[in-house]
């Protein structure tokens, strides 16, 4: 029955079920809207209703209309095609153009699948190419044949959206990096298994089952085979390590590139001489460890990165410049790439603001929430600042653009996130020193024993001393802190969970004080309908109904909270020619049918009573919801006594018509349903929790009554916010404060937040997570993103940083001790080429294998 | 154990072309997208696309 009564396309309740129809697969199937219905209906033709049969997610958001093609068009202009599209190239089969597209609101598999089918099925299209994994479409197109914009258009036809981006810069250098090492990596693992293929046979022969030259053809075969293991897949290593030795210090490299180069060099000079012994096979399996080990890493910076990405995909592409303005307002398309300092822009209602700027002309509203994390429409008057990446909610506003490029608030953000993504985890910085140190061990410990041999049988002197060096090929110290980190990041990744510092995991693992942000991070900054007061004579719920009806239609937060609180099975609101009031409220008729009826006769008695004449002229009744101030010079009753006045957190509107006041509506912020297990989950980890806000006393203590949390501040001004983490890590007044030496903190204060106002706090608390939404200076100080938005998702990853911490120190003792009992055997003369072999494969899958019970 | 004088070069050299191969499928982009050709192959029905509606210029 569900199918009835919801949208097929996507899955929202369908009021008039039987008006919007489409047939799918031969069944009428009910749509919620008209956008719905040209979606499907354009899915159907194109012969995909496949795609139905085959989804396993609803899509994020209903159908939108169609843009215009005229407004897509502007994306066909040269100049601003020189932003993205790779210049026209001509072969035997003609011209083509090539564009990359960002796809927005894939929800699963078959979204791909529709978007590659519909995009190939459009005339002109050449080929196409979507990446499952990254969400992104290659297209080749002739342009003799169609338009970008016609592309962009088609994919619109089916309800989704592509943003053109210039994929030359960074993505060719990521893909680049990315089959470098994927070839290096394939390189090494080839000849580590066919050189393992050789030597097993010479080390299982008996005496005698092998002669001298079966040996040497084998030895010159696994050398032909290491060779480009060495010279190809581990020249980096060698850079590195050359790089670090003439600054002066020792990292991992180091230790790798001598282990590497040692056992080689002793490996080729066996085999041309014809003596001692040979380790090509430890060699190519260390360089295939070692580089599958980075290769993964590399995979889950880049996927890091790319969240970052499309972050600087929220700016649109195209902005209408006003070149002549105030002269004449004449509009032209151009590039945002082209937007410069001064040139003002107009930015229609609906519209993204292209650049950061300031309001030249017009009185609208921006939704910042993705930039600032604030719930509320933020007012834009002339002279406001309005931010790139903001969309404009109420009227067309010009704006003077103050900052283009890489300046943008918007670019400021990626640009911070990259840097972070880049630094180097304390976790690695503290192996490479533990490297350093043992660089020195190995080499002390190869010498003495080199000096002792050559006192007890100078002809093994050398060979010895060569595979105490080989023994102690730090590969699972190597592999040990890396394959830690990389499994946790990736599997906090699947679960919403955005590493972006280097120290993040390590910090989390030791946090004993949560401190939580009130508003936006254990509420949900959006409004919602707390309680109806009802004035008049009519009930709440007929209110509700009149007020919602007048709202219809409005993306306002106080519209959508209106909205959103009716029961999903309430009768369908009558349609209203709303007129929107900014800033003041929303003025609109009602038709008067036998609902209202009743009660618009008690509204005339009342009226006829007060002596008032009634105005029920054509059947309808103009009502009006908004601001008591608005209200109260509109309507001819006074206000009722008992209107509730709308406190911090609150937000309270009223409904009048022309001669009573009808209902007040009061619209408070939501908490968070999984708010209190989240925190009983922290306690139950042995974190103290905490609730700083800077909302009202009132507000603040309603939240943490309910959520029994006993510390609380409220009032907090970022600076006070600031005091308060630093008194909790015990260093508020100076250094050594609370009687603490210097360096040494009483807590480690994790930090969840998401406003602007919370910059500081993330900052100076030891280790930040901002939530989902986050705001452009929280997301850029914050130390790792709530992306999935659940609040029991920060107790998941300090349990996960505690066991990444435990497995890393795991790994490091059990590298230490293998390499520390393996090198008195080797000094002893007893360790050969397939017992070396064997221990480093043996240490180094077991390094790894513990690392991966992380990823579980 | 003659054999393995032709054997052992053998094995060399087909090392080198399995490398060649594998060179040429990093280098066109086989493991780009390693999720996208399972969903793909479920998911192509074998009737031929028809031509899409006529796009009117509004």
């Amino acid at each position: 029955m569900n199918e009835l009564t919801n949208c097929f396309h996507c899955g929202l309740p369908a009021p008039d079920g039987a008006a919007l129809v489409v047939a799918i697969a031969g069944s009428p199937r009910p749509m919620c809207c008209r956008g719905c219905q040209a979606v499907a209906q354009a899915i159907v033709d194109a012969g995909m209703a496949t795609y139905y049969a085959q989804r396993t997610a609803l899509p994020g958001a209903p159908g939108e209309p169609l843009p215009h093609l005229a407004a897509l068009a502007a994306y066909d202009s040269p100049a601003l095609q020189a932003g993205f599209v790779e210049a026209p190239a001509s072969d035997a089969s003609g011209t083509s153009c090539e564009v990359n597209l960002m796809l927005e609101g894939i929800t699963c598999a078959a979204c791909l699948w529709l978007n590659e089918r519909h995009l190939a099925a459009q005339p002109g299209v050449l080929a196409v190419d979507v990446n499952f994994s990254t969400h992104r479409a290659r297209v080749r197109w002739d342009p003799a044949r169609t338009q970008l914009s016609r592309l962009l258009r088609a994919v619109a036809a089916i309800g989704y959206r592509a943003h053109p981006f210039d994929a030359r810069r960074r993505d060719a250098l990521m893909q680049r990096e990315r089959r470098t090492a994927l070839w290096r990596f394939l390189v090494a693992g080839l000849s580590s298994m066919q050189v393992m293929m050789y030597a097993v046979p010479v080390y299982l022969a008996g005496e005698g089952d092998m002669t001298a030259a079966d040996e040497t053809l084998i030895r010159w075969a696994s050398l032909a085979l290491t060779l480009p293991a060495v010279v190809y897949s581990s020249a980096h290593f060698f850079r590195n390590a050359w790089r670090d030795l003439r600054l002066r210090r020792l990292g991992m490299d180091v230790p790798v590139a001598l282990g590497i180069a040692v056992a080689f060099a002793a490996s080729v000079w066996a085999t041309v001489t014809g003596t001692g012994e040979v380790y090509f096979d430890s060699v190519t399996m260390f360089v295939f460890l070692l580089l599958g080990g980075r290769y993964l890493e590399l995979r889950v910076r880049q996927r890091a990165t790319d969240a970052v990405d499309r972050l600087g995909a929220i700016v649109p592409a195209v902005a209408d410049r006003l070149p002549d303005w105030p002269a004449s307002r004449r509009s032209e398309a151009v590039a945002v790439a082209a937007l410069a300092v001064g040139d003002v822009v107009s930015v229609a209602p609906g519209g993204v603001v292209p650049a950061d700027g300031v309001v030249v002309e017009g009185d609208s509203a921006a939704d910042e929430s993705l930039l600032t994390g604030e719930s509320l429409p933020v007012p834009k008057a002339v002279g406001a600042l309005v931010t790139g990446g903001s969309m404009n909610l109420q009227s067309p506003l010009l704006v003077r653009v103050t900052r283009v490029g890489a300046e943008t608030t918007v670019q400021t953000i990626v640009r911070l996130l990259d840097r972070a993504m880049s630094e180097k985890p304390a976790g690695v910085a503290q192996a490479d020193r533990l490297a350093g140190r043992f660089v020195a061990v190995a080499l002390a410990a190869a010498a003495l024993t080199f000096a002792a041999w050559l006192w007890l049988e100078p002809a093994r002197a050398l060979w010895v001393a060569v595979s105490v060096l080989v023994v102690t090929c730090p590969c699972a110290l190597a592999l040990a802190t890396p394959a830690a980190l990389t499994a946790a990041t990736t599997r906090l990744a699947r679960e919403g969970v955005l590493v972006t510092r280097g120290h993040t995991l390590e910090t989390l693992a030791r946090v004993t004080d949560v401190v939580f942000d009130k508003t936006g991070t254990l509420t949900h900054g959006r409004l919602r309908l707390g309680q109806v007061l009802a004035h008049a004579d009519r009930s709440a719920a007929q209110c509700h109904a009149l007020a919602a009806a007048l709202e219809q239609g409005s993306r306002h937060p106080v519209a959508l909270a209106l909205l959103a609180g009716r029961a999903s099975d309430a009768a369908p609101l009558p349609a209203v020619a709303a007129r929107h009031l900014i800033g003041l409220g929303v003025e609109g008729a009602l038709p008067d049918p036998h609902a209202l009826a009743a009660a618009h006769a008690a509204d005339a008695a009342a009226a006829m009573a007060a002596g008032i004449p009634a105005d029920t002229s054509g059947g309808t009744l103009t009502l009006r919801l908004g601001a008591a101030d608005w209200l109260a010079a509109w309507c001819a009753a006074p206000p009722p006594a008992d209107l509730p006045t709308g406190d911090a957190g609150t937000v309270v509107v009223h409904l009048a018509s022309a001669r009573a006041w009808l209902a007040s509506f009061v619209l408070e912020d939501e908490l968070r349903a999984d708010a209190p297990a989240a925190i009983d989950a922290l306690r139950a980890l042995g974190c103290r929790v905490h609730l700083l806000s800077g909302d009202q006393a009132a507000a603040v203590a309603a939240v943490a009554d309910r959520l029994g949390i006993e510390q609380r501040v409220a009032r907090a001004s970022p600076a006070s916010k600031l005091d308060c983490v630093q008194n909790i890590q015990g260093i508020r007044n100076g250094e050594g404060g609370a009687g603490l030496p210097p360096g040494e903190r009483a807590g480690c204060v994790l930090m969840v937040g998401d406003g602007v106002n919370d910059a500081p706090v993330l900052a100076g608390a030891d280790v930040s997570l901002a939530v989902a939404s986050a705001s452009e200076v929280a997301g850029a100080s914050a130390d790792g993103l709530l992306l999935s938005g659940r609040l029991g998702d920060i107790a998941a990853a300090i349990r996960r940083a505690r066991m990444t911490q435990r497995i890393i120190r795991q790994n490091l003792v059990w590298a230490i001790v293998y390499n520390a009992a393996s090198i008195p055997l080797a000094a002893a003369g007893l360790v050969s080429p397939w017992l070396a072999g064997l221990g480093m494969a043996g240490s180094s899958l077991l390094v790894v294998g513990n690392a991966l019970r992380l990823g579980r | 154990m003659e054999s393995l004088y032709l054997l052992i070069p053998l094995s060399v050299l087909l090392v080198g072309g399995i490398l060649w191969l594998l060179w040429w499928a990093v280098g066109s982009g086989q493991f780009d997208d390693l999720e996208g050709p399972g969903h793909r192959i479920l998911m192509d029905d074998d009737r031929p696309v028809p031509a899409p509606p006529p796009d009117d210029l509004r």
